[in-house]
């Protein structure tokens, strides 16, 4: 009994240690970009500010349980990245922060849109098309067609060929289905899914899971951010990009303060300098292809370019009610994915 | 056994005496608490610079500068609670004192809990308390050090207080162990997981509702039968229980074989083996994965192979049922070895010997003695596999295509698109139902009979070399199982060294540069690879957690082996529930239940290392109780014939005879919790930041080298951790002449 109070005492002392003491600044994000694009964010900022950034890496979905579940006591500052759905959901819920920025201005009317829409308590970082991804090497050795359009994809050629992930789990795919619904009207667009079900050969939990398949092989089409594909190319792999003809939605990448933040003044720091062009830029330097929000910032070549893309008028405030969202979400489960394939 | 009542209750003179100071020693230890340790957990100081502050500032005060200067008076309950044990102490043994104690104890627990709950960080938690107090000036943080420590004192005064009145035989040990085991269990297993279970009994606005309850489990999508009847599918809850069935069967059985072969068989085989079957425990939970999905996948060799050889188009077989099954086999295995193993070294020779010679065949000898003597073993294998594959989590999100189990939809639940608390609440009940039910069943079979085999008798017997069927049956499955195992590690120790993974396979060291990078800087030795300071917290919090939990997963274990008391069901229970909830569910309901006063530990080393010491108590339990059925009672009646206590019989005659069981749980917490991820997922924050979860965010990036070089780090280090624990306790020495 005595050795295990001592070591019980002795963990909990050595564990008290670890709450390290704290200087002028620090800052808690949670980031739900891409690594390499967290870590340079955290290098430069803290060089260049002296404030302490302890950052943890999370995907949206995940940061939203986190910020929900801890809501009565938040541990963490600024919500970086990701989607802009959850960024919205968290807005209706009252867990972030209603902020306006002086930069909001420099930023493109999409953005600016995006901040008014959730209460001030968001904005837009940045934009990425939805689109098709495919194995070049599978297509010619298959000799498939390249899908250019929503309606290609349909082709039975396709069967079990293509991936896109679970739109309950996945922003990307919720993403899908909102712009299908907008595009073709609700009836329409979900006999559209129900076709395109018996071409599905899996739903992934995460919307990058299927560009990654497409790039090695497992699958031959994807459904996802086009922005992601340059990064798998770039690696080596055969993979292209292609948006469909008929018209197609974008993700706007959002940030937000959460409410009731411990270190606000440093949040605020933070969030203004993420607006700013060069910080923006860290993007591409990091093989991530959006289209940043501010006006100023230096476009890279690889980015999509959006005037050459048929985008939708996407209605970000309806979809992006949590209301609207369980409602088209069930009813794909429901309906779409309890059919055979 | 009346014969041991009576003796036991007589305690020597100078047991008595070291009693009374016990008693008096916590009592004192409690109010030095209660006035020389700060009360609360310091905001942003470390134990050692809030110290000093202790007689001054809200943040450090102790508890009684608290109650005096800083408008906390609710704390003099404790200290009124621990006078009253104080008074206590001074009287002789016997029911008065057991009494006062209990009061004591009693009005000061019950007192803090309350004030404890009730009075969060910004006055008053519940309105109802605002509307009969009135509105308080101000709130309180989380406890400290001394306020558990307070905490402590008083639970093992309340121990104390039940030995007095008679109960556990007057033992303090024991009801001091039992009272902290069940505290402990209360409130870091009970109560998270009771909160989050309870939402499933909310419906959206938060009220409770039996109708959106029998809404949300009464659904198709749980209980389908569709595919029996040749349809789509059949529900979750269908698919989880058959993965587990098969899963358990399975790995009862591959354990069963090779733990029998290395004991049994080829002794110079058998070394080799308890390497080589312990190594997927230690692999990171991606590893098979990614491996098998590189051996069967789509563009796996196998396919590719296929196609090359017979022309077979390359399909998407492997995901499914059939490849988490193969993950989850691979996975799990090397627990029900260790199991068996104990439990195979632990039989009785001289039983198999009588058999004999009374013209016994080996196989008939095999079958009617040694194998009943396995049952125990056999039906708690079975029972972890069953929960550890319904609980497994990363096996099925890699590999499980479109097979849904209960743990991957409430993982879609929670960090979905949709944010559905109450169905995910709604699953994991469901699930903790499976559970309870394998529990009791298993109790049934075992029932009471004796499986006692390691008495105080040596035993001169000669363990029998297997029958030739069943040797030959061992080598032939378990042969091919364990050169499968060192097929995928070679894959996964490939896949740090090249360039990159499935594309371009020019060998390289730049992974291990990224991650493990070692520097010269102007002050020595600079960390500069980014994988370094996870590495660290993680070795440290799992190293802490390992002892913590193997100690109280025996002590729990010799509880329930060797002591009676009311509500050992329900302990044994609370002790297995941890096991049963998924990751995901439980690391979220440790952020609902410890965000907020008076148990505020988010965010914090803490908090981590207590979800990995309950997460992984069960095997301890179960490896202990499972020993403990072996061990003769005799052993521990001698002792106490000879006047040692309580504690003096568990330390030098129960514990070295449980050393399998110590190895098995050490080495089981440290490794489980070195490789956690999906509960550890929601915890994990910028300073503490794990292992896995940078491997998990590597690979979510494409980033497969580097995921698959730390990988190898950890598996390296892992085997080192768990050569040194078996090395450092050693073998048990059980008086046995051994095979020539």
């Amino acid at each position: 009994m005595p050795r295990f109070r001592h070591a019980a005492l002795a963990a909990a002392a050595f564990c008290a240690t670890t709450a390290q003491a704290q200087d002028a600044g620090q800052l808690n994000v949670i980031c739900s970009v891409q690594a390499e694009w967290c870590n340079m964010i955290q290098t430069v900022f803290t060089k260049s500010t002296g404030i302490k950034v302890n950052m943890s890496m999370k995907g949206s979905g995940e940061a939203l349980a986190q910020l929900i579940a801890e809501r009565a006591n938040p541990k963490t500052d600024v919500w970086f990245g990701g989607t802009g759905d959850p960024h919205l959901q968290a807005a209706e819920q009252g867990l972030t922060l209603e902020y306006k920025s002086p930069a909001l201005s420099q930023l493109f009317p999409w953005a600016q849109q995006q901040a008014q829409q959730s209460g001030w308590k968001t904005v837009g970082i940045y934009s990425g098309p939805l689109g098709f991804g495919y194995n070049t090497e599978l297509i010619a050795k298959k000799k498939m067609p390249i899908p250019k359009s929503w309606a290609d994809l349909l082709n039975p050629v396709y069967k079990g060929e293509i991936q896109v992930a679970n739109p309950a789990s996945s922003g990307t795919a919720y993403t899908m289905v909102a712009t299908l619904v907008q595009l073709m009207g609700e009836d329409k667009a979900f006999d559209y899914m129900k076709a395109l079900h018996k071409n599905i050969g899996q739903y992934t939990r995460s919307g990058t899971g299927p560009i990654k398949a497409v790039a090695r092989g497992e699958t031959t089409v994807s459904i996802s951010f086009v922005h992601d594909g340059p990064g798998e190319a770039m690696q080596g792999f055969p993979v292209a990009t292609v948006t469909p003809s008929e018209g197609t939605g974008a993700e706007i990448g959002s940030m937000s303060i959460i409410k009731g933040a411990r270190n606000l003044e440093q949040a605020k720091k933070f969030y203004e300098w993420a607006l700013t062009p060069q910080a923006q830029q860290f993007g591409a330097a990091a093989k991530q292809f959006q289209l940043p929000s501010n006006k100023a910032t230096p476009v890279d070549p690889r980015v999509p370019d959006f005037k050459s893309i048929k985008f939708i008028n996407y209605d970000y405030a309806k979809y992006g009610a949590s209301a609207e969202r369980k409602r088209l979400i069930s009813k794909w489960e429901k309906d779409v994915n309890s059919l055979p394939r | 056994m009346a014969e041991a009542a009576a003796l036991a209750a007589l305690p020597a003179h100078r047991g008595r005496q070291r009693a009374q100071r016990i008693v008096l020693g916590w009592a004192l230890g409690g109010l030095a608490a209660f006035v020389l340790l700060p009360w609360y957990f310091p905001q942003n100081l470390t134990l050692w610079k809030s110290l000093p502050g202790v007689f001054g500032g809200a943040d450090t005060a102790s508890g009684l500068v608290q109650a005096l200067r800083h408008g906390k008076p609710w704390l003099w309950i404790g200290a009124a609670g621990l006078l009253l044990a104080l008074a206590a102490a001074r009287l002789p043994a016997g029911r008065a004192q057991g009494r006062l104690l209990l009061a004591g104890a009693g009005v000061g627990l019950l007192g803090l809990l309350a004030a404890g709950f009730g009075i969060g960080a910004q006055g008053w938690s519940f309105e109802f308390l605002e509307a009969w107090f009135g509105p308080l000036p101000g709130g309180q943080f989380g406890i400290g050090l001394g306020g558990a420590l307070v905490l402590l004192a008083l639970l093992m005064l309340l121990g104390a207080g039940i030995a007095r009145l008679g109960y556990f035989r007057g033992d303090l040990f024991v009801a001091g162990a039992v009272v902290l085991c069940s505290a402990l269990l209360l409130l870091f297993v009970a109560l998270p997981v009771g909160k989050s279970l309870l939402g499933a009994f909310l419906d959206d606005a938060g009220q409770p509702s039996l109708a959106a309850l029998a809404e949300r489990l009464a659904h198709e999508r749980v209980w389908g039968l569709g595919c029996i009847a040749g349809g789509v599918r059949c529900g979750v809850a269908w698919n989880t229980l058959f993965l587990a069935l098969l899963t358990a069967a399975g790995t009862t059985l591959l354990g069963t074989l090779i733990a029998l072969y290395a004991e049994r068989g080829n002794r110079r085989l058998g070394k080799s083996l308890n390497v080589l079957a312990l190594l997927p425990i230690i692999t990171p939970p991606f590893v098979v994965g990614l491996g098998l999905i590189l051996l069967f996948g789509r563009a796996g060799l196998v396919n590719q192979f296929l196609e090359w050889a017979f022309g077979v188009p390359p399909t998407r077989w492997f995901y499914g049922l059939l490849g988490v099954w193969l993950a989850q086999m691979f996975a799990f295995t090397p627990i029900a070895f260790m199991i068996m193993r104990g439990v195979v070294q632990g039989i009785s020779p001289s039983m198999e010997e009588a058999a004999q010679t009374l013209r016994a065949s080996r196989i008939k000898t095999f079958m009617t003695v040694t194998l009943p003597l396995m049952k125990p073993g056999l039906a708690n294998a079975f029972l972890v596999g069953f929960i550890e594959s319904i609980a497994d989590f990363g096996n099925p999100i890699i590999v499980g295509g479109s097979y849904a189990v209960l743990s991957t939809d409430i993982f879609f639940a929670i960090v979905g698109a949709q944010y559905d608390q109450g169905k995910a609440a709604s699953l994991a009940l469901v699930l903790t139902a499976f559970a309870l039910a394998v529990f009791f069943i298993q109790q049934r079979v075992l029932g009471r009979q004796s499986y006692t085999t390691v008495s105080g008798k040596g035993d001169a017997g000669m363990a029998m070399p297997l029958p030739d069927g069943v040797r030959r049956l061992c080598v032939g499955i378990a042969g091919p199982w364990l050169a499968f195992t060192v097929v995928v590690y070679v894959f996964a120790f490939i896949g740090g060294f090249v360039q990159t993974w499935g594309r371009d396979y020019t060998p390289t060291l730049a992974h291990f540069h990224t991650a493990f990078d070692l520097q010269w800087g102007v002050n020595g030795l600079v960390w500069a690879g980014t994988a370094w300071n996870s590495l660290f917290t993680t070795l440290k919090l799992a190293a802490i957690a390992a002892p913590i939990c193997a100690s109280i997963g025996l002590l729990i274990s010799w509880l329930l082996a060797r002591t009676q008391f009311v509500g050992q069901r329900a302990f044994e229970f609370a002790a297995l529930l941890a096991f049963a909830i998924p990751g995901t569910v439980l690391g979220v309901s440790y952020i609902l239940a410890f965000n907020v006063p008076p148990f505020e530990l988010t965010g914090t080393g803490l908090i981590i290392v207590l979800c990995f010491v309950f997460r992984n108590l069960p095997v301890g339990v179960r490896a202990g109780t499972a020993s403990f059925k072996q061990l003769d009672k005799s052993l521990d009646e001698a002792s106490t014939m000879l006047r040692a206590g309580t504690a003096t019989t568990l330390r030098r005659v129960v514990l070295p005879l449980l050393k399998p069981a110590l190895v098995a749980a050490l080495v089981y917490s440290f490794v489980r919790s070195m490789t956690t991820v999906s509960a550890v997922i929601f915890l994990v924050t910028a300073e503490n930041e794990l292992a896995t979860t940078y491997i998990i965010g590597r690979v979510g990036n494409g980033d497969y080298g580097v995921a698959l070089a730390y990988c190898t780090v950890l598996i390296v280090l892992m085997s080192l951790a768990t050569a040194a624990i078996q090395f450092v306790v050693g073998e048990r020495k059980l008086g046995r002449r051994k095979n020539t």
